[in-house]
């Protein structure tokens, strides 16, 4: 009797290029630019493709290709840091973030945040997901990519200050006007109409 | 609220309150910002609600994460 013949497995270079589309949406996202995007997923693939007996199956092609496009992200971010904080002056440099959540004149909250619920029922559902990316997106281009190195780089403050020349103060207020837009944005679009 | 209370800092204002809780997703707080937080929190009606939506969101951002490095 003949074993049965292995499957037929695509080529190393098929496999990988197949994530391409994959790996762009997370760059998009990351960068807010689409010629650095391509550039970094680029990058990413040919370093993937020119030592593949590094990924010797030990984990998802995807996990191992993530991580490498991390890198290849976290090299164009420093490449343009002039312009990865640059962005238009709008309304949204002088109002104050918080000025969206309802305070009395005393400071207190004119009406108590909701009450969010359980995380653990509503965050396994892909809407919310969806949800939580959109709401990312949405965010400006310069709060966007800071909030990202935080929260999908894991970047330490200190880490993004050094990469970008930017001060902790300039740093902090971005990113505390993007957790607020977030929280907005969820609010309005998940929790408050569940 | 007891006099003496209103003079601490933070106990007028869960503004401040919830300033200090989205500054700790990304800075350390400062010895005295932990103390008058907790000691609002313990007080305050409205702001533990403010935080559990901070911890939510972190808690969302880091299943987002796990999901798109693993796919």
């Amino acid at each position: 009797m003949n074993a049965a013949a292995p499957p037929l497995e695509p080529p190393f270079d098929q496999l990988v290029a197949q994530q391409r589309p994959y790996l762009m949406k997370f760059a998009r996202l990351q960068l807010r630019n689409d010629v650095w995007a391509e550039d970094a997923v680029s990058d990413a693939l040919l370093a993937a493709l020119a030592r593949p007996q590094a990924f010797a199956g030990r984990s998802q092609l995807k996990t191992w290709l993530v991580g490498i496009l991390k890198h290849k992200i976290i090299d164009a971010l420093r490449q343009h840091q002039r312009e990865v904080c640059l962005a238009p002056a709008s309304d949204d440099d002088r109002a104050d973030p918080l000025e969206h959540m309802a305070f009395r004149a005393d400071g207190h909250f004119a009406e108590a945040p909701a009450d969010w619920g359980n995380p653990e029922q509503d965050l396994s559902r892909d809407q919310f997901f969806a949800v939580l990316e959109a709401c990312t997106d949405k965010l400006p281009p310069v709060q966007g990519r800071l909030f990202l190195m935080r929260e999908w780089l894991e970047l330490s403050s200190d880490e993004i200050c050094k990469a970008l020349a930017l001060t902790p103060t300039n740093l902090y207020v971005q990113l505390h006007r993007a957790r607020l837009r977030l929280r907005e944005c969820l609010e309005l679009n998940w929790f408050g109409i569940r | 609220m007891n006099p003496v209370l209103r003079t601490l800092p933070l106990m007028r204002s869960c503004k401040e309150a919830a300033s200090l809780m989205v500054a700790r997703e990304d800075r350390p707080l400062t010895r005295t910002e932990r103390w008058a937080l907790r000691l609002h929190l313990s007080l305050c009606k409205a702001c533990p609600n403010f935080e559990g939506q901070v911890l939510t969101m972190r808690q969302a951002m880091k299943q987002w994460r796990n999901d798109s490095d693993h796919g």
